[in-house]
């Protein structure tokens, strides 16, 4: 393609490529915000937006001073004069207080007064220190030496991981032995897995995720076996009924289900909560599954037969390993669903809290804790992500073989 | 088909069969009439819903729990909430995904476009409802806005707006959250849709003088229209039972009460209410689940 045509078509397809990436940042951006939030301090979280962290200057006190008296000569980064560089840490250091400015600024400079040709300093030193002393704050904050709002900290992680609910962090807490948090906490690494942080909370998701994902994958792959491949009366009848539960929403179970539960005594049991979600995994997940394994050839199983093979051989030296795809998709989409579900979670094994729930129990009512919720979200998210970005083909996968191809 | 060749056992399949029937006759067949039976049933599920009604007040007798879902003010708000939902959200994360697959199938960074616009399906709804509270936040007290959007308005030189207590505009905002969490899921199934209909016939039509509009319209739309009716009831099913976006935004507070929320905030304090709640859940959706084996009905007939 000649330049000018590449310059052509890329301009008509300018709009498009606008509106597609338009749409990514929207997307995106309330992610990052939360993303970000999570790395920042608490008193930054709730005085400032999350965006303040990406801006070069902050609104720092001693603004208003400096614009009055400096920016004419030094400009407003304090650049403007090469051999006086006030955004240099070397120059401001050079006065630490405003007192020590203040004799600096009575020297002449090249002959002639300081600030002979911006605004005077007020004449009466108590006047003069009171605009100088804002001033270097500001010189500092240019500097990049001064209070940073903006710094980054992992605390939130922290606190979120332990579960601190405290008004300072877990990690100064300790330092400084306060009494409530040392009644609370062992402040050393035994603290992670305390039974209110996310620590814990993520133990106990793995313990709910796993063994029902692979609870699910086996109980479906058989059941699909068995309405691909074998003859029974009501077969077609028993699979349009399966369709059917599909769809039953899980709300209809949570009240008998949470009756029979105490009377068996399996309220808030791993037990429990495995065979709800397995319970209710299953309708799809055999769907799926006996749409993947009805596809395979029939001519493969027959030789099989041929060849003296039963149907549990052919079950698990055939459909099983080529239905592998199918299964992953499964596997993943599963996982993700039960990482992610918090109505189960809540009404089935509250003494456990997974960590949806921990999460949700972390949330201070009167909103003074923000700044932890940040890092326990994340934290939540981490698992999911990986595995979304890691198995996205077979997670699409899944979702499609349910939908587009009956 | 099965092989006529592959000979079994009358009992062999029911093998294959029996752990996944217990399961789903336990925790989806049984709880289902069970919660018919519990939504006859006070309070604490130990006498007839009848003995609930109190004098002078209208009654309907043992379907009593039924006149507390179709009548009480605070359920005819989640009716018509979920009404709104539904009217308003499965148009507008299919149009959405729609429109992002359809600009994304032209562009070649495809890929990465769709993963992020896909991202949210793995994101948890408290997840998402701790992430939009930074984006809806409102700073009542003068200082600067921390929310995203206010922070914008402001900016701007407008007044801060309160996104999730205002009962004007607060059910809108969480289902811009919705669209945002689901509409990535519609665009993926479309997406694989529209990849399938043949482009030999989109390229006939465009030489012979079609602007995209009407090759969109007459040619791409119905071929992918059985995929979005599958999408809408997918979404449908989805919406009717909406619940943790509401939970951990608003808990239904300020006129944003749905179905699924009232059901959950009744299920300690009044099981024949709850389940009442969820019966008339499952009745909406009978339609949907009808339709549906409608379909695989004809699908299977085809193959």
């Amino acid at each position: 393609m000649k330049p000018l045509a590449r310059f052509n078509r890329f301009f008509s397809r300018l709009p498009l490529h606008m509106a597609v990436i338009l749409m990514c940042v929207l997307w995106i951006i309330p992610t990052l915000g939360l993303f970000v939030t999570s790395f920042r301090s608490r008193q930054a979280v709730s005085t400032t937006g999350w965006w303040e962290t990406f801006l070069p200057q902050p609104q720092a006190v001693g603004k208003p001073e400096y614009t009055q008296y400096c920016t004419a000569c030094h400009g407003a980064t304090g650049k403007a004069l090469p051999a006086a560089d006030l955004s240099s840490p070397v120059k401001v250091n050079q006065f630490p207080s405003a007192a020590s400015l203040l004799v600096m600024l009575r020297n002449p400079v090249n002959g002639a007064p300081h600030l002979l040709n911006t605004t005077p300093l007020p004449s009466a030193p108590k006047d003069s220190l009171a605009s100088l002393t804002p001033i270097v704050t500001y010189l500092q904050t240019l500097s990049g030496q001064g209070q940073n709002t903006t710094r980054l900290t992992l605390s939130n992680y922290v606190d979120a991981i332990v579960g601190y609910k405290g008004i300072q962090d877990y990690l100064s807490d300790c330092k400084n032995n306060v009494a409530s948090t040392k009644a609370v906490f062992n402040c050393n690494i035994s603290d992670v897995t305390n039974p209110a942080g996310m620590g814990d909370a993520l133990i106990n998701t793995l313990i709910v995720t796993i063994p029902t994902t692979l609870l699910v994958i086996v109980i479906a792959a058989l059941a699909a076996y068995a309405f691909a491949w074998l003859d029974f009366k009501g077969r077609q009848w028993l699979f349009a009924l399966l369709i059917g539960l599909q769809i039953v929403p899980l709300q209809m179970s949570l009240v008998p289900i949470a009756q029979m539960y105490v009377k068996l005594h399996m309220q808030s049991t791993f037990l429990g909560i495995w065979l709800f979600h397995t319970g209710f995994g299953l309708p799809y997940a055999i769907y799926l599954i006996r749409n993947f394994i009805g596809s395979l050839p029939r001519e493969m199983f027959e030789s099989a037969y041929l060849d003296g093979a039963n149907h549990w051989a052919a079950f698990r030296r055939l459909a099983l390993p080529l239905s592998m795809p199918a299964i992953a998709s499964l596997g993943i989409f599963q996982f993700i669903w039960v990482w992610n579900d918090f109505l189960v979670a809540k009404i089935f094994l509250s003494s456990h809290p997974v960590l949806t729930v921990q999460i949700t129990n972390l949330i201070d009512p009167r909103g003074q804790n923000w700044h932890i919720l940040t890092g326990a979200a994340f934290l939540s998210f981490l698992v999911p992500m990986i595995v979304f970005f890691a198995f996205q083909r077979s997670f699409v996968h899944g979702l499609l073989a349910g939908s587009v191809k009956g | 088909m099965v092989p006529r060749i592959m000979k079994q056992g009358r009992l062999a399949p029911w093998f294959y069969l029996l752990p996944a029937l217990v399961l789903m006759t336990i925790f989806i067949v049984y709880p289902t009439i069970g919660t018919f039976r519990l939504s006859l049933l006070g309070a604490t599920s130990t006498q007839s819903a009848a003995t609930t009604c109190t004098a002078g007040q209208p009654c309907w007798g043992i379907l009593e729990n039924y006149r507390y879902a179709l009548t009480n003010p605070d359920m005819l708000l989640a009716l018509r909430n979920n009404a709104l939902w539904l009217l308003l959200m499965v148009p507008g994360t299919i149009a959405g995904g729609l429109f992002f697959a359809l600009l994304a199938d032209r562009v070649r960074y495809e890929n990465v476009a769709k993963a992020i616009i896909f991202m949210p399906t793995a994101i948890s709804f408290i997840g998402a409802g701790i992430i939009w509270r930074f984006v809806y936040d409102v700073e009542s007290g003068g200082g600067p806005q921390i929310g995203l959007l206010n922070a914008i308005i402001v900016g701007l030189g407008g007044k801060a707006v309160t996104w999730l207590s205002d009962p004007a505009i607060n059910n809108f905002s969480l289902m811009v959250v919705g669209v945002w969490l689901w509409a990535g899921f519609c665009m993926t199934i479309l997406s694989a849709a529209i990849k399938g209909v043949n482009t030999e016939i989109l390229e006939a039509s465009r030489v012979d003088g079609a602007n995209e509009w009407q090759v969109f319209w007459e040619i791409l739309f119905p071929s992918i229209q059985t995929t979005i009716v599958v999408v809408t009831t997918t979404m449908a099913i989805i919406i009717l039972k909406i619940f943790d976006v509401v939970f951990v935004m608003t808990d239904g507070n300020f006129g944003t009460e749905v179905i699924a929320n009232r059901m959950f905030t009744l299920i300690v304090t009044n099981a024949g209410q709850s389940t009442a709640i969820a019966v008339i859940l499952i009745i909406l959706t009978i339609p949907i689940m009808i339709f549906n084996i409608q379909r695989f009905r004809k699908e299977e007939a085809a193959r």
